[in-house]
């Protein structure tokens, strides 16, 4: 089915089951542990040996030597994996850092071996009587020492519109600061794991992936197996964040070590080898350069973020959303990569906006405040519902979001579909309560507290990407979709059974949802904040195919035909629907594919993230209280899972402000704190209320289900209303993050 | 254990060794079972009524959970939580002596400001024991050969000096058996325990303190040493303030780029307290 023409009305504005709050279906086996996820699949390989992997324990240089014997001989080891006997590994695929090293090292504890053994303990201990002698190289580690040596990237072109150096000079109110963000480790619950087994030349994986599609992909081109020959079934996964893009080193390892020794192999990455090992967000350093009239109208907006990476990998693009935030005649929007021997960066929660708003947001906050304007206000009039001085490029992308949004130059600035930005910004200032607010920082307390609030906006991308699915229609009148779209807590199951339920006039207990097998049509996955739009789209292709086969079995003219109630009518005429199966049943399979839309119409979602804290005027220590956010994002297909997404964006974005830190030592080049003792994420006591607000949004540019992701709109722009209320509160400004009492200690408050 | 950082050849179990019992001692003390929880160490009524401080320690650490299983004893025995400690590619004089000290020049933020050596920087993580320390607990111990001993809270944890990867005084073979409380102090009992995040954290300083009515009193520093942190001449210029103590207690301190903070944030963590004092 192609979509190039905004959608009408169709079965899915009815929102009989789409829209409403259905608990998760599959959550009942999650909450009894009866969800198996891929490290547990026992039916799978009863008989899977251990696979643990061993990482480097240099940052950059060559192996010397590696003596294996003593491994080899300890009891229970069945093989040991090294690039010497694994066969070529090519480069190609979404991540660019080698999944086994040898000789040369790219990163600290990329994978040199494989030891694969009867048990864990006997895998593990073998692992440690591999000998490894190294011969160490010079590195890069340091981004800020790596700037001179930092280029612009294809994939984020440069942007200068208008003269932003004249503006900015002449402007009468300016800002003028430079914010870092630090590496960020995804920090999933559910580690990397792979069990792999080998039939003849098939391979199935068992693997925690957010899509499917891409796992098979590159699974295939780094080993050189040809694509239908590989499974890959991530049933339940258990959280991703970005981190589990693309066959990591437990799966090629995994795959390897089963074929080397004959049998089913299984490996999950040890928690402290997953910041070094897999990949990570990485750090920025960012100026941003606002100038407004008096009256508070931006003339320049500048944004220059600088990241690095090692070679072949792509920048953080934290600048780009700045472009469609803002109105401004003069505008600099630069993105710099530098090259640094460190893990590899790569897409971790909101790549690109989480990053960028931490600065901007923070930016606009010093300049409401020169302006003495209320923040809520300066963003107000600084609406534009068109792209400013459109560069005619389309939505900031970022890794995973493989939309075909980098279009031609446009004429004239493109529409933003739909932009209800001063709507959540107005709802959330009535609904916290924002005129509480004082004027002055540092002058509300309350005890030892010092109080403050603060308020950022949001906005993210709405990728949209092509999507298939597959629909059965049984005798009993049950319809069974299939899509290879991941649910890694997200609440897929739920809104394609709802989609489907919908669609086919069903009640969702009258669905199956199976999901998550390359066998499945394909339907991208879990990421860029693309999965719910575009599986339910192709969801709703094949169910439009269904309802005709169906209707045609029936006797039905397909036009006049409606899917009611488990039935189907037309005129006086009604049937059960799962009469048109009775003969054998029915399938369909369809694809949704698109036109235009997306570079016709700027898609994006938006928000506004408020917030309020309390600081400890002795010891500086900060506390959230309360955290709203208002979010327009399209079609909410089930308010609790769409919920869930969004408070999980705002506990990511509590800890990407307060805590969050991969620690480079730039002597050794490698990240300090791999665990999670040394790596802290916020607890339970650290997210005291939450409440979130949907508008009311329909987008018919996106598909006819009218949907556009909402997770990763949930973190955008999070941290900065948090460090924001942090500045209300102490009127100390911390510009390099996490915001930790360190950092602002000395200029509390004096103690008697 | 997991990471083979130890790799003992014998487990002894001693969780039936009926260590469990709270007990009043002949001088109007308590006396500790070494298997006591930490759970029912905090909620003992005569602990809550007469040593707040360590009440207030103990659920300042950890998770409740691990606060469960946690014993009196193991709880005193935790090592160090320097992350290159942890990480065996690094070299770390704790776990493998004469091989180095990444921490010094590397990343040290929760790491020693006082009382530190050249080969080693690490702190004592631990709650309970800064709690101990100021009441002047005694730790009662049976060595292999069957004797045994009490050894002041004071002299039970180590500076790192040259030998860093001995953590405490005990022997080998020497089990603890029990920890005796003095007397109670009165006055008001305090544990201020700063960190970044809310809960489930380890401290980047804490203080025990006990504040008496006339302003008199004393405090341990947890958090900033190889050891609970505790100044007793420091102690004695409580009624002038906090930074008096401070300087006192901190008077040699030899902070790291990454650490300097704790100092000043152990001033004000104390005049928290102080001020918490005045104000019950
Ligand atoms: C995630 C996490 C967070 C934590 N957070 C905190 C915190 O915030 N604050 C805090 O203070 N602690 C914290 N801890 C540490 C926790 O309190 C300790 O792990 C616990 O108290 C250890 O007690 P245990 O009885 O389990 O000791 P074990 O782990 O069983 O023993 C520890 C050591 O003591 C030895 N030992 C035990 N009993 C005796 C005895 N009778 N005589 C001689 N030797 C003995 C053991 O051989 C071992 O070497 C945390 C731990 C974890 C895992
Ligand atoms: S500070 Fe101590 S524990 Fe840490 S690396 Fe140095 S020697 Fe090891």
């Amino acid at each position: 089915m192609k979509f190039d023409t905004p959608a009408g009305i169709n079965p899915i504005d009815q929102e009989k089951v789409v829209g409403k709050p259905h608990p998760r279906i599959e959550g009942p086996l999650k909450t009894t542990g009866r969800a198996v996820y891929s490290y547990e699949n026992q039916e799978a390989a009863p008989n899977a040996a251990y696979g643990y992997v061993v990482g480097s324990g240099i940052a950059k240089g060559r192996i010397s030597s590696m003596d294996v014997r003593e491994a080899k001989a300890a009891p229970g080891v069945l093989g040991i994996v090294t690039a010497d006997n694994a066969g070529p590994i090519k480069k190609q695929g979404f991540y660019v850092a080698k999944p086994l090293a040898g000789p040369e090292i790219e990163h600290y504890h990329q994978a040199i071996a494989l030891v694969v053994a009867e048990t864990f303990e006997e895998a593990r201990h073998a692992a440690s009587l591999i000998r490894v002698d190294y011969a160490r190289a010079q590195g890069a580690f340091d981004l800020a020492a790596a700037r001179g040596g930092a280029k612009p990237h294809q994939r984020q072109p440069d942007i200068r519109i208008g003269d932003f150096e004249k503006a900015f000079a002449s402007a009468p109110v300016k800002v003028d600061a430079t914010y870092t963000t630090p590496d960020h480790s995804h920090m999933m619950l559910e580690p990397h794991a792979t069990i792999a087994r080998w039939e003849g030349d098939h391979l199935t994986i068992w693997s925690a992936q957010q899509i499917v599609g891409w796992a098979r992909r590159d699974l295939g081109n780094k080993l050189s197996i040809p694509q239908d020959k590989i499974r890959v079934v991530a049933t339940y996964i258990g959280g991703g964040f970005g981190g589990k893009g693309s066959v990591c080193s437990d799966a090629i390892l995994a795959a390897l070590g089963a074929r080397a020794v004959g049998r089913a192999v299984k490996v999950a990455l040890p928690r402290p080898l997953m910041p070094n090992n897999t990949t990570h967000r990485p750090a920025t350093i960012q100026r941003v350069r606002l100038a407004a009239g008096r009256d508070g109208k931006l003339v320049a907006v500048g944004h220059e973020t600088l990241s690095g990476n090692l070679p072949g990998g792509g920048p953080e693009i934290a600048a780009a959303q700045t472009q469609l935030l803002y109105a401004g005649a003069n505008r600099l929007n630069l993105t710099r990569l530098a090259t640094l021997d460190l893990p590899e960066g790569n897409a971790m929660r909101a790549p690109g906006e989480a990053s960028g708003l931490m600065a901007l947001e923070v930016a606009m906050d010093e300049l409401a405040e020169k302006l003495g304007m209320d923040p809520v206000e300066l963003r107000v009039i600084n609406d534009t519902q068109v792209v400013p001085g459109d560069p005619g490029r389309g939505s900031p992308t970022d890794p995973q979001s493989a939309s075909g949004n980098q279009g031609k130059p446009e004429q004239g600035p493109r529409p933003f579909s739909i932009r209800q930005f001063v709507p959540c910004l107005r709802t959330g200032a009535e609904r916290f309560g924002w005129k509480e607010r004082s004027l002055r920082p540092g002058s509300r307390r309350e005890g030892r507290w010092l109080i403050g609030m603060g308020m950022a906006s949001a906005i993210r991308g709405a990728p949209i990407i092509p999507a298939g699915g597959r629909v059965t229609l049984d005798g009993k009148g049950i319809v069974t979709v299939e899509s290879n779209m991941t649910d890694m807590g997200t609440g897929s199951y739920t809104i394609i059974g709802q989609t489907v339920a919908e669609m086919m006039g069903l009640s969702l207990d009258r669905v199956v949802v199976k999901l998550a097998d390359s066998n499945f049509p394909e339907a991208f996955g879990g990421g860029g904040q693309g999965g719910a739009a575009s599986a339910t789209a192709g969801a709703y292709a094949a169910c439009v195919k269904l309802r005709e086969a169906v209707a045609m079995k029936l006797g039905f003219n397909s036009a006049d035909a409606e899917f009611v109630d488990g039935e189907v009518r037309a005129g006086n005429r009604r049937a059960p629907l799962g009469q048109a199966a009775k003969d054998g049943a029915i399938t369909a399979e369809d694809r949704m594919e698109y036109g235009d839309l997306s570079k016709q119409f700027e898609q994006q979602t938006f928000g506004a993230h408020f917030c309020e804290v309390a600081v400890n005027a002795y010891t500086g220590e900060i506390r959230i209280r309360r955290m709203l956010a208002v979010c327009a994002a399209g079609r909410i297909l089930n308010p609790i899972t769409a919920r869930s997404q969004v408070i999980g964006g705002m506990v990511g974005g509590a800890g990407a402000a307060l805590m969050e830190e991969l620690a480079v030592d730039k002597r050794f080049g490698f990240f300090v704190n791999h665990d999670l003792a040394g790596y802290e994420v916020p607890v339970h006591a650290d997210i005291p209320h939450q409440e979130v607000i949907f508008l009311e949004e329909t987008d018919p540019t996106m598909s006819p289900v009218k949907a556009k992701g909402v997770g990763e709109l949930g973190i955008s722009g999070v941290a900065p209303a948090i460090a924001n209320s942090v500045y209300n509160a102490t009127g100390v400004r911390v510009r390099e993050y996490p915001i930790t009492l360190d950092k602002h200690l000395a200029k509390l408050p004096e103690i008697v | 254990m997991k990471l083979e950082i130890e790799t003992p050849r014998h487990l002894v179990d001693v969780q039936d060794l009926k260590l469990d019992r709270i007990e009043p001692t002949t001088d109007g003390g308590l006396r500790i079972g070494a298997l006591v929880t930490n759970t029912a160490l905090a909620a003992d009524t005569r602990v809550r009524r007469d040593y707040g401080v360590l009440t207030r320690a103990i659920v300042a650490g950890a998770s409740g959970q691990l606060r469960n299983k946690a014993t009196t004893a193991g709880n005193l025995l935790q090592r160090t939580r320097c992350p290159y400690f942890y990480d065996p590619n690094m070299p770390c004089n704790k776990r493998k002596p004469g091989s180095g000290c990444a921490a010094i020049g590397g990343y040290s933020r929760q790491l020693a400001v006082i009382g530190s050596s050249d080969q080693c920087i690490a702190t004592y993580p631990g709650d309970m024991a800064v709690a101990m320390r100021v009441l002047d607990a005694m730790v009662e111990t049976v060595k292999a050969d069957g004797t045994s001993r009490a050894i002041p809270i004071a002299d039970f944890h180590r500076l790192p000096g040259e030998k860093p990867h001995l953590d405490n005084n005990l022997e080998a073979g020497e089990l603890i058996t029990a920890v005796t409380l003095p007397r109670p102090l009165g006055g008001t009992h305090h544990y201020e325990k700063v960190r970044d995040r809310a809960s489930y954290a380890f401290a980047l300083v804490s203080v025990a303190a006990v504040i008496q009515k006339d302003g008199s009193g004393r405090a341990a520093f947890g958090g900033v040493a190889h050891k609970p942190w505790r100044v007793e001449a420091a102690d004695a210029v409580m009624t002038q303030g906090a930074a008096a103590v401070t300087a006192r207690a901190f008077a040699n301190a030899r902070p790291t780029e990454n650490n300097a903070f704790k100092i000043p944030l152990a001033t004000r963590a104390l005049a928290a307290t102080i001020a918490e004092g005045k104000s019950a």
